[in-house]
């Protein structure tokens, strides 16, 4: 698993973040367009893509991209 | 003791009774005088449920009611009831961009068609008594409420309260009636260890006017009273208790 392919599933699930915002240190709840919805999404994108049961709580410890990504390594 | 509530001597037959409502329900049942036939999957679980209902002409029938053969066993086993409530189900939480082909088979196959199939080799085969009742235990998802990630779920269930209203119309020239429990969140396995943090659960249970999440009993109240003679005019009817979310 790559930081770069985790980076860009993560960018898919928003709409109005241009990509280019999109980093390893995004710290991601504070950008305007996420919503629980969009938590969901990387969860189901994780599960989808991963193979990965990621919980709402493994969503809420992460700060940042990588720090989920961390996260993802760490459950395969 | 006067008791329009009571059970007293039906036979009913309850899926999904070896955790949460069906468990719970089981139990009360057991305590209101029925007879409670138990099925479900895991025998461990299942024993220690019969193990917990009271009186001694219960019993149990392990059976993964998705497999038509195990489904046609159960319905083999089965005498006669005056009850039925169809508990087993199962949960997902799945955005729609996510919500494949797959994932709608996995829950309408557990959620819809397992019990809907129960149902119908139940009747076919004259198992349920005159004056009997069917209980679908469904849900606000799908029907009343429908949030976020919940639509694989929330469908089932609406096909569900669709199925039952079709039903009570069709089996009521045999008197048996039919209706749902439309529960909001309760305290159960169901909803536990998902996509959903503590923190938005708890953020969740701020909504329900009444200040909590519903317990199995909440619940095995709303379905005793459809399985008893007091709800004897009440058919095609879908039962909310939630706490008032939905208001």
């Amino acid at each position: 698993m790559e930081i770069k392919d985790f980076i860009e599933h993560f960018a898919e699930q928003f709409d109005d973040t241009d990509i280019s915002v999109f980093s390893a240190e995004t710290r991601f709840r504070d950008l305007e367009e996420w919503s629980s919805l969009i938590a969901l999404s990387i969860i189901a994108m994780v599960d989808e893509e991963y193979d990965v049961i990621l919980k709402g709580d493994d969503i809420k410890a992460a700060t940042t991209i990588v720090d989920l990504f961390n996260i993802v390594k760490t459950k395969m | 003791m006067y008791n329009p509530f009571s059970l007293e001597g039906k036979n009913i037959l309850i899926t999904g009774a070896s955790s949460g409502i069906g468990q719970e329900t089981a139990i009360q049942c057991s305590k209101m005088g029925a007879n409670v036939i138990i099925t479900a999957r895991n025998e461990e679980r299942l024993k220690e449920t019969l193990s917990m209902l009271n009186g001694v002409s219960n019993k149990m029938v392990l059976a993964e009611l998705t497999n038509q053969e195990e489904l046609e066993n159960l319905v083999e086993h089965i005498e006669y009831i005056d009850g039925l409530v169809l508990c087993a189900g199962k949960g997902m939480t799945s955005p729609f961009p996510f919500s494949t082909r797959e994932k709608y088979d996995e829950i309408f196959n557990v959620n819809f068609f397992a019990p809907v199939e129960l149902l119908r080799l139940l009747v076919k085969k004259k198992k349920l008594q005159k004056c009997s009742s069917v209980v679908f235990v469904s849900s606000i998802g799908g029907n009343v409420s429908f949030s976020l990630g919940n639509g694989v779920y929330g469908a089932s269930k609406a096909a569900i309260d669709s199925t039952m209203k079709f039903c009570a119309r069709e089996l009521a020239p045999k008197k048996i009636r039919v209706n749902t429990v439309n529960p909001g969140m309760v305290n159960t396995k169901l909803i536990q260890g998902g996509a959903i943090s503590d923190e938005q659960y708890k953020l969740d249970m701020e909504k329900y006017p009444l200040k909590r999440y519903g317990e199995p009993q909440d619940i095995a109240y709303g379905i005793i009273y459809l399985l008893s003679d007091a709800s004897a005019w009440v058919t095609g009817h879908s039962l909310v208790i939630d706490g008032g979310v939905t208001i």
